[in-house]
């Protein structure tokens, strides 16, 4: 077992050098940051000056080298355009991703899964086809269009909720800040995470309806309504749960790409997480946020991939990857 | 397994009761969120809340040469010199200043100025302003002749000497801002915030000046809270307590927030959104010229241009071609159709509220005539040329380039566009680059508002590294205007340089150096009850704001 930790170790960090090199190729074809540094008027000696002394005019191995000598260290330099540690800006803006993808993703949980439910139970009443049909809007429609659509109608025409931002935020101590405890803050999260969960809500949505009609089907089903059991016991007690495993593994495995993937929702709302910074810092080309930004979330997908991989170790002993006794 | 199956019994209520209670909390705000947009106008003083589409980034007020970033800057410091809201200079912190000879003025600074922290200004503040607006990092080096020497006389006079005479000395005074020596000794600001510092100081995230109002909270990208300086040494007509500034980049959400009355004011309406802005009963739009003009530039520098079909010569050093390009423009087409009636066609490189003069105007848009211009310069059935554009940068950028591309396909000339994002176009179109492009877009405000930057920066001859006009893109080069430029900078006589200014615009028109496009308009955004002045230099400042 710990050797096999041990392994995936080394290959997440393969994994993630790997991404940074790709990344760093990347920049090269962004454009210019020291465009974005300064004015118009700023004379081209001036500006040649600067990209020596930012190190761009660097072969790509040397500045490569020089990136990841610092981010083993946790140093990732100061934001060319903000002028902060590039740590510390992720650290105030973390907070703001997390709460959005951890609310899209229960909120995706919370109705997805009786829908799912449902829909397998009954899948020819009227409710269940159109479960359906607003699912198939779900996954075909792309983000940014859902985020305004919500907001035309909802901030616009009802003038119900904030058409943008985070609220009024509480301190939480450190960089922790949360909107979940104010009104506004509890007002404004709401619109961006339905845009943001919409999507994993109608996948967990079929997924269990399709497990349930496969489990509804099975002999086990069949001798429990047999043996008389209520209705409940068996969809619930016996039926859903046998569709559990591949909606908590999806689930876990989704959690990753809602914090990745939250930058369109961000842009849409202005919600002032890291996918907003992250975008921001394309358009300016702000290479150290970028750097540390793509590198994180690398890691976050590493470090998923790594713990769903030592749970299936521990959950199924038929996958023994190599390493042990077999 | 019997507990287990009654929690699963169970969870079909627990569902229920979590999905009442969302339905809940979105039925609640409805009420809440009315009360809430009551409240803030009653309750305090006045706040406007404030969406521009970039951000508000290190607060250092020498890192950036920039509008938007100036203006912002703007509201919390000030000049020695101000302008007014037709852009007239007038006294800021200097209360006045004279000229005893050609090379020596003198400033009288405004007595009883405090800086928020509380502070005295005084001369000493000037003399350190001055050091540190030169020093290294700070990109509004050119505020200031770098070989001016700067003396305190008393605590209220301070002595500038010149090298070289300078008519416009004074004339970016109004952004070059000062700052509190103490301060900056104090809290480690002396160095200017740039880039490459490993440990920047608090200048770029905390600001100490004599302005009308203060920065109590900044989060870039984020938000920034501007708040009434209590002490202001002035009276200003506006009636804000506070200002809250958002950037939303997005554009639909930008008006959306308008139209919500999430926020008060925005910039910019996207032109195809000031209609529904202007018909909504709730919000306005206020729109003028802006006194950025923008321009195409042709490359007359290369013998051959790569991007072309012709090979072994440059079709663009013969003027006729220019011409030819610009007559085959149809300049107000592009303003009714792309720009919504929102732009004013220019016929030099500056705008007209800073020179025009009456027989200084547009070739007349003449496609019969472009032809035979073309087919005189030997080239009867066109040719084919590269074009970049910025396709995020100006009002519609790209969208002007595909018309150019598609009136110049009439008279015979297949352009192929490369219209792509500003940090690429600037990266590929300057001297980094190494001004590789052959026909180019490009925008122009000049800082001092004076004619001789737009000599100097965009129409003097320069070498391949961008020695001379360094924005001279296309590498256009007469020895007359550089004759011309170089004595306008130091004739303080006016009618003298007024001539001079005037004869060098007559050479540029009549080489067709450049194709001047048009003013681009400036448009804000703003709910019905806010008051506020738009400049045409596009700053921002909150002091000319109110809230009815």
């Amino acid at each position: 077992m710990l050797a096999f930790a041990i392994r995936r170790l080394i290959q997440a960090i393969g994994v993630m050098l790997v991404v940074a090199m790709i990344s760093f190729v990347m920049f090269r074809f962004v454009g210019d940051p020291v465009s974005q540094l300064v004015g118009n008027d700023t004379p081209p000696a001036e500006r040649a000056q600067l990209r020596k002394e930012l190190g761009l005019d660097d072969p790509i191995y040397v500045q490569f080298a020089r990136f990841v000598d610092k981010a083993a260290h946790f140093d990732f330099g100061i934001s060319y355009q903000i002028k902060q540690p590039v740590s510390t800006l992720i650290a105030q803006r973390l907070p703001a991703t997390l709460e959005l993808s951890i609310v899209s993703a229960i909120l995706a949980l919370v109705v997805g899964m009786p829908m799912g439910v449902y829909t397998g139970l009954y899948p020819h009443s009227w409710l269940s086809r159109l479960f359906l049909a607003i699912s198939l809007a779900g996954i075909s429609l792309p983000t940014f269009l859902i985020g305004i659509l919500l907001i035309f109608i909802f901030s616009v025409n009802f003038g119900m909720l904030p058409s943008f931002g985070r609220g009024d935020v509480v301190s939480l101590g450190g960089y922790w800040t949360t909107g979940l405890l104010t009104r506004t803050g509890l007002q404004s999260i709401i619109l961006p995470s339905i845009t943001l969960g919409l999507f994993q809500m109608t996948l967990i949505m079929r997924l269990v309806r399709g497990e349930m009609l496969e489990v509804l089907r099975t002999d086990y089903i069949k001798f429990a309504r047999a043996r008389g059991l209520s209705r409940r016991a068996i969809n619930f007690g016996h039926a859903l749960k046998n569709t559990l495993v591949p909606v908590i593994t999806i689930t876990g495995l989704q959690l990753g790409s809602i914090i990745a993937f939250s930058i369109i929702t961000e842009t849409v709302f202005q919600w002032p997480g890291m996918g907003l910074l992250f975008l921001q810092a394309v358009q300016n080309v702000d290479i150290p946020i970028m750097a540390a930004y793509l590198l994180l979330i690398a890691f976050l997908f590493t470090l998923i991939n790594f713990i769903v991989d030592l749970l299936y170790v521990a959950v199924d002993p038929r996958i023994r990857i190599g390493g042990a006794k077999a | 397994m019997r507990k287990e199956g009654r929690f699963w019994e169970r969870l079909p209520r627990a569902v229920a009761g979590a999905l009442c209670a969302l339905s809940l909390s979105v039925g609640v705000p409805v009420t809440a969120g009315t009360m809430l947009t009551a409240s803030p106008a009653m309750a305090q003083g006045k706040t406007l809340r404030f969406a521009f589409q970039g951000t508000l980034n290190a607060l250092d007020p020498y890192s950036l040469n920039e509008t938007f970033t100036l203006g912002m800057l703007g509201n919390v410091y000030e000049g020695l010199t101000r302008r007014d809201k037709d852009l007239n200079v007038i006294p800021g912190l200097a209360e006045s200043w004279e000229m005893l000879d050609p090379l020596h003025w003198r400033f009288h600074l405004r007595k009883g100025v405090k800086f928020a922290n509380g502070d005295p200004f005084t001369a000493d503040d000037v003399i350190f302003s001055a050091d540190r607006v030169r020093s290294d990092g700070s990109d509004l080096k050119t505020r200031i002749p770098a070989d001016s020497e700067w003396k305190k006389v008393d605590d209220n006079t301070v002595d500038v000497i010149l090298k070289s005479p300078n008519p416009i000395l004074f004339a970016e005074w109004d952004t070059f801002y000062i700052m509190d020596k103490e301060w900056c000794e104090k809290v480690g600001a002396v160095k200017v915030v740039s880039a490459k510092d490993t440990n920047p100081g608090p200048s770029a995230y905390e600001a100490n000046g004599t302005g009308p109002f203060e920065i109590v909270s900044h989060q870039p990208g984020v938000k920034t809270v501007f708040k009434r300086n209590p002490d202001y040494w002035g009276k200003i007509e506006s009636n804000l307590d506070e200002v809250d500034f958002t950037p939303i980049a997005s554009d639909s959400t930008r008006v959306a927030a308008l139209l919500s009355g999430d926020v008060d004011l925005i910039e910019p309406v996207p032109v195809q959104d000031i209609k529904r802005v202007r018909d909504d009963p709730n919000t306005d739009a206020l729109t003028g010229p802006e006194l950025r003009v923008v321009f195409l530039n042709f490359n007359q520098m290369r013998d051959e241009l790569p991007t072309s079909n012709i090979k072994g010569k440059n079709p663009f050093k013969d003027p006729n071609v220019r011409k030819a390009f610009y007559q085959a423009i149809d300049i107000e087409a592009i303003d009714k159709r792309i720009m919504r009636g929102l732009a004013t066609p220019v016929p030099l490189l500056i705008a007209p509220q800073l020179y025009s003069a009456p027989d200084l105007k547009r070739w007349p848009y003449d496609p019969a005539a472009a032809k035979k211009l073309l087919t005189d310069a030997g080239y009867p059935d066109g040719f084919t040329v590269g074009m970049d554009c910025p396709n995020d940068r100006y009002v519609n950028d790209a969208q002007i380039c595909q018309a150019v591309v598609s009136m110049l396909a009439k008279i015979g000339v297949t352009i192929n566009l490369n219209a792509q994002p500003k940090a690429k176009f600037f990266a590929k179109v300057l001297a980094p680059g190494g001004y590789d492009t052959d026909f180019s877009m490009l925008g122009w405000t000049p800082s001092s508002f004076d004619s001789w930057n737009v000599f100097t920066s965009l129409a003097t001859c320069r070498d391949a590294s961008g020695k001379g006009g360094p924005f001279n893109l296309g590498g256009y080069c007469n020895k007359k205007v550089d004759e011309l430029a170089a004595k306008i900078l130091v004739e303080t006589d006016k009618a003298k340089r007024d001539d001079m200014i005037h004869q060098a615009y007559r050479i540029l028109l009549d080489d067709t150096s450049h194709i001047p496009l048009h003013q681009q308009s400036l448009s804000w955004g703003k709910r019905k009850n806010v008051e506020i002045t738009q400049r045409s230099d596009d700053q921002v400042l909150f002091y000319w704001a109110s809230i009815k």
